[in-house]
């Protein structure tokens, strides 16, 4: 199908993403997913090479300094790769770590980390969540005390994506005694910084080629040069920041279920059970159906948000509608493809077992559903205060 | 030095493809674009640009004698990093065999004048006759290299290529200007960049006709020596699938021998 906002240059584009995908990712899937880590350093490279780190991002820095469709373009086509957890690295990179820094940081700061961001030549991490606050963002711990022209940073992170081998870390900290959502600065921390250790690997349920850790920060000092933005304004950055994040991940995810479930319909093909094909039972091929419609719905929700954004709307709203309605509904595609496998589905020779697993953080990380409808309630009017 | 690569546009590897009654062939891709780049020729647009990457070449030229949409194929040139592209199209060429298309390549390889190697793929998975690179090399009065798999040197208006063989490998040397052809063992070709693709789609391709060239030699259908005559779709293959039964392996086993007889294939 045509989309009117996509050009014919997009498209050939999106050709140049699909074959990245194919040569440089999906062949060392399997192997990444076994190390329960994927080379970041190495992958990134390749992709700064070719322009993929920094679409958005002003030519001036290394960047593509076009519009945002091309990022769908680029999410989109990750979405299709044979795991979640690699695409879900780069998105860090690309949509999480560093968005606050290219649209807040001052030329030097842009010089120093958004350059190596866009070029592939460092790694980033976003360091927000903590042992005692995912969802509560406010709840934060991690502190930045003021020492002259330093921080001393201490406390720790947990979850955080590509944390293993980051170079730099996006991450929000305490500079003020004050609680609750005041007092947070944004900070980029290099972790070569004496005091910064990875306290521990996680072992994942899903996205297993993706490496996620526990971070300690334990008297760690950085300039406070590298504070994005004024001080205290750090909560807010991130929200805005949590903006693009969540629209990374539903993009990914929709390619991903639509991956999904046209990899069943071929089982369903192949299957045959009581002398037909199991595709030619009515309630396997509705099913499919109403998942495909329920796929393409979402995806024009997202694009009614990539538009409106880019016209400069607020989308807030929309957007937490979009990741609740795509974390949810990668679950039902999940589960139905899995279910239509039969016991194929639940070994690992195929690969929808894996999206099973992989699939299933969409509702948790990024801001859980329920942070989701919070948002939305308020939209609307109807959350009650506090 | 001009280095000229020679590409034309194909139909998709995944492209579905039907033959009307009167052998007229259509085809769409329904997952993705029905027409590339010609496979094969990646890797002589690769080599091109490592041409003029490591050997001096002061341009790396794609070519295309097609339609109008071939310009989507030169894109693609441009995007990986040729440094100009130009389409030769023109109704009197329409229908040309592979003799007719050599003639026009090499009319428009001397009018861009200069040029010391020509370039090409192996073969073209449509055409597969893998003979416009010999033949526009005999209409230049260049010296064709076919199968190459290496370039080794180029100094003193001399080239030294890899030739890869049934049986082995040959280098060969060779005054230029030159023809080669390449096998895809020659190198792994890039893919676009993203700011090669933002350049290849502000660039102009330059369209040459008929009037722009000094043809030698008749061209388009008329003159095609070769003529599609009858094109078709192979009939669907027949047969079918019969699963023996017994009770035991033996049982089963005799049963097909005694089929195979029967049906004579054994
Ligand atoms: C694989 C993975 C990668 C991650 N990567 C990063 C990263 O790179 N950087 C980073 O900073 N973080 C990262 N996270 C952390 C992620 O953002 C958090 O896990 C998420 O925000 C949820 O926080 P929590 O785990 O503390 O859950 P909690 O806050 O403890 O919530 C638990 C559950 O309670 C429910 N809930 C919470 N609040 C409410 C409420 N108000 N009303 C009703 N229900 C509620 C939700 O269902 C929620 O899932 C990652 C997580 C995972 C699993
Ligand atoms: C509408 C139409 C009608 C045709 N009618 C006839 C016909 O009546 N009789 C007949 O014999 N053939 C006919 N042809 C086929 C045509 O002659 C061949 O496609 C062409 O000569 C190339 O041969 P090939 O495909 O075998 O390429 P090959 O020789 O296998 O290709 C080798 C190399 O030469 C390059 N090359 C081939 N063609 C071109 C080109 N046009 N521009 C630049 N590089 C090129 C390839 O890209 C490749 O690198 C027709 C083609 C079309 C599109």
């Amino acid at each position: 199908m045509k989309i009117a906002d996509f050009t014919e240059e997009h498209e050939m584009f999106r050709q140049t993403v699909r074959r990245f995908v194919e040569t440089e990712i999906n062949p060392h899937v399997e192997e990444w997913e076994a190390q329960r880590i994927f080379p970041a350093h190495e992958l990134f490279k390749k992709m700064g090479n070719l322009g993929l780190l920094g679409l958005t991002y002003p030519e001036e820095y290394g960047g593509g300094g076009v519009d945002y469709w091309y990022q769908v373009v680029l999410l989109e086509e990750l979405g299709r790769a044979d795991c979640a957890g690699v695409p879900m690295a780069i998105a860090v990179q690309t949509d999480m770590a560093t968005p606050a820094l290219a649209e807040f940081g001052t030329h030097e700061q842009k010089q120093k980390f958004l350059v190596p961001a866009i070029s592939g030549d460092a790694v980033f991490s976003i360091a927000v969540s903590e042992p005692d606050a995912g969802s509560d963002v406010a709840a934060i711990r991690t502190r930045a005390d003021s020492d002259g022209e330093m921080y001393v940073i201490n406390g720790s992170k947990m979850w955080i994506t590509n944390g293993t081998q980051a170079d730099y870390l996006t991450l929000l900290a305490r500079t003020s005694g004050e609680h609750g959502y005041r007092g947070m600065s944004l900070i980029i921390v290099p972790t070569d910084t004496p005091g910064f250790s990875v306290s521990r690997k996680l072992e994942k349920m899903g996205n297993h080629s993706s490496d996620t850790a526990i971070l300690s920060f334990d008297n760690v000092r950085v300039p406070k040069a590298n504070r994005i933005g004024p001080e205290g304004q750090g909560f807010i950055l991130q929200m805005k920041q949590f903006q693009r994040e969540r629209l990374a991940g539903v993009l990914m995810s929709i390619s991903g279920m639509e991956r999904a479930i046209r990899m069943t319909i071929d089982y369903c093909r192949q299957r045959k059970t009581f002398g037909k094909p199991l595709i030619e039972n009515q309630w396997i091929y509705f099913r499919i159906c109403e998942l495909l419609t329920e796929v393409e719905a979402l995806r024009h929700l997202t694009y009614h948000c990539v538009r409106e954004l880019l016209a400069g709307e607020d989308m807030t709203r929309e957007v937490a509608m979009a990741k609740l309605k795509a974390g949810r509904l990668a679950r039902e595609v999940a589960d139905t493809c899995v279910q239509f496998h039969g016991g194929m589905g639940y070994v690992e020779e195929y690969p929808i077992a894996r999206y099973f697993r992989d699939a299933r953080l969409l509702s948790i990380g990024g801001g859980a559903d329920e942070i989701m409808l919070g948002i939305v309630a308020k939209y609307e009017g109807i959350l009650p205060e506090r | 030095m001009k280095v000229v690569v020679c590409t034309k546009q194909t139909p998709s590897t995944t492209a579905v493809f039907t033959v009307d009654a009167n052998g007229h062939v259509s085809w769409d891709d329904p997952g993705g674009k029905p027409n590339i780049v010609n496979p094969w020729d990646e890797y002589a647009i690769e080599e091109a640009i490592r041409l003029k990457e490591n050997h001096g070449a002061t341009d790396a030229i794609a070519l295309t004698v097609g339609s109008e949409e071939s310009k989507d194929a030169l894109k693609t040139c441009l995007a990986m990093g040729c440094t100009e592209a130009i389409l030769v199209s023109d109704s009197a060429f329409d229908g040309s065999d592979t003799v007719g298309t050599a003639r026009v390549l090499a009319a428009a390889i001397n009018k861009i004048g200069d040029v010391q190697i020509a370039v090409f793929g192996n073969r073209a998975i449509d055409g597969d006759t893998g003979l416009t690179p010999v033949q526009v090399a005999r209409k230049l009065g260049w010296t064709p290299l076919t199968y190459v798999s290496a370039i080794k040197e180029i100094s003193n208006g001399q080239i030294t290529v890899e030739r890869l063989l049934d049986d082995g490998k040959e280098t060969v040397t060779a005054p230029l200007p030159v023809v080669i052809s390449v096998v895809k063992e020659i190198n792994e070709p890039r893919y676009p960049s993203f700011m090669g693709i933002r350049k290849a789609n502000r660039a102009t391709i330059p369209v040459w006709t008929a009037a722009d060239l000094e043809v030698d030699g008749a061209t388009g259908a008329e003159a095609a020596k070769v003529n599609w005559g009858h094109v078709y779709a192979p009939p669907p293959r027949e047969g079918s699938v019969e699963i023996i039964e017994g009770e035991t392996i033996e049982e089963k086993v005799r049963k097909l021998v005694d089929k195979l007889f029967e049906e004579k294939v054994i």
